[in-house]
């Protein structure tokens, strides 16, 4: 155990962790919108709809992120120039577009299947009442079904959040220098793949542990109080 | 896009992606088995009455389950082989260069990373056996490893199923990482292919349909594996 390498990793990567967190969150934002926008048409009865959805999430689940994640960034080079006189080149050109892109739509995959499960759990009486008290589709939608899907979506929600915690990692593979890009460059520096990964890892599991904690306040402060 | 290049034979792609399929494949499925023995350990461990052996399981799947793979892949790759050289020279007094097969390796990280979630799996299915059936064997005079074998092992393996096709799924995806480490995998085919053709989206492309083929093809077995593990069960 080398101490000199564990101190100067220290920095090195506590330096990119608002990479991975950003990653991270800006991608958990936009995927959350997406997600539910993907989960209402996979409910919705036109196939119009809920049949483009369902491609989706089947294509973004059922293959790696890694591949998806190569395909916009690298794949985008071999349209430059369509891509170029419609003026998204210099988007696609640009790794952290690809790699919040990529994030995006494989969790938007991901969470719209929790949200599918959380809407369909709302009891239909409870949609029931509220129609009979004359509420618009729109005012059901956002005080009923939409919280008591998400009170029902919350545990698995958690679990998605920590997955892409993990998943930002790939970022590093084009080029972004996250945590694990950045463990990357000193394993090989110093050639000792040991001391820095007590660092790096330590960084993962501490944030995904501040995850966990908050999305179990957050399901106890939404929990039904027995009285 | 020219598709063209695709094709099979000496100035296509076809056969090399076919093999690089197999080898997907090949990375999955020793690597889902491997994490099974791994998970049936720790899911024992998580079980027993010792706090030491509970503690090291969880360890084990808090770690792994918490970390991202990539992390792990890198350090058994630049760490794999000095481990390895400097226990053949403490303990064999081995001094030779050794290096450890790459798809070995391969192995070696997406099973560690595979087990810790089939330990979950295992853990539930266990819990989920009813006490009574146990109960019963033991009234009418079963030993430990014949009970183990006629009661708990088929109500586990049925339980654990669903859990464990989720599992196969996500380890099947994960043999992907592996093509950073140069295992000749479908994602390390296209990334070669699209360095040498200059059609990265085509070469891409590719790929992420084959793994769609291998993901339709696993719902499908999954589902007459199902079929075939609940045929004793009473339906509603």
């Amino acid at each position: 155990m080398d101490w000199d390498i564990v101190n100067e990793s220290i920095p090195a990567i506590f330096a990119a962790l608002p990479v991975t967190i950003a990653l991270v969150s800006v991608s958990l934002f936009f995927g959350f919108f997406l997600a539910v926008i993907v989960a209402l048409g996979r409910l919705s009865p036109y196939s119009a709809l809920n049949k483009p959805a369902y491609v989706f999430v089947y294509i973004f689940r059922s293959t790696p992120l890694l591949i998806q994640m190569f395909l916009i960034y690298y794949g985008s080079g071999q349209f430059r120039a369509e891509l170029d006189t419609i003026g998204l080149w210099q988007f696609f050109k640009d790794p952290w577009f690809c790699a919040i892109l990529s994030l995006t739509l494989n969790t938007a995959a991901y969470t719209s299947e929790i949200i599918r499960g959380g809407i369909q759990s709302v009891a239909i009486g409870l949609i029931e009442a509220g129609k009979a008290c004359g509420m618009s589709t729109l005012q059901l939608f956002r005080r009923i079904t939409f919280p008591l899907a998400m009170r029902q979506a919350l545990p698995g929600y958690g679990n998605e959040v920590i997955l892409m915690v993990k998943s930002t990692s790939l970022a590093s593979t084009i080029t972004i220098m996250d945590m694990t890009g950045v463990y990357k460059e000193i394993a090989s520096d110093h050639f000792s793949p040991f001391e820095p990964i007590l660092v790096a890892g330590s960084f993962y599991l501490i944030l995904n542990y501040i995850v966990t904690v908050a999305i179990s306040r957050a399901e106890k402060k939404l929990a039904i109080h027995a009285h | 896009m020219d598709l063209t290049i695709l094709s099979w034979g000496a100035s296509g792609w076809g056969d090399e992606f076919f093999y690089a399929t197999l080898i997907t494949i090949s990375v999955a499925t020793c690597s889902f088995a491997f994490g099974i023995v791994l998970a049936a350990g720790a899911a024992t461990m998580k079980l027993s009455n010792y706090r030491i052996l509970r503690m090291l399981a969880n360890g084990y799947t808090t770690v792994v389950r918490g970390i991202p793979e990539l992390l792990i892949i890198y350090l058994i790759f630049y760490g794999g082989n000095g481990i390895l050289m400097s226990i053949a020279k403490d303990v064999f007094n081995y001094h030779e260069y050794i290096e450890l097969p790459i798809f070995f390796m391969g192995v070696l990280c997406i099973g560690l990373s595979s087990g810790a979630y089939s330990t979950e799996v295992i853990r539930g299915a266990v819990l989920a056996v009813p006490v009574g059936t146990i109960e019963a064997a033991k009234s009418i005079g079963m030993n430990t490893s014949t009970r183990f074998r006629r009661i708990l092992l088929p109500q586990v393996a049925r339980f654990a199923l669903p859990g464990l096709g989720n599992v196969w799924q996500l380890t099947l995806k994960e043999t992907s990482l592996i093509s950073v480490i140069g295992l000749a995998e479908i994602v390390r085919i296209a990334q070669i292919g699209a360095g040498s053709e200059k059609q990265p989206f085509t070469f891409f492309f590719a790929g992420l349909i084959l793994f769609l083929i291998l993901a339709s093809l696993s719902d499908r077995g999954y589902l007459s594996l199902q079929r075939w593990a609940n045929r004793g069960v009473r339906g509603a």
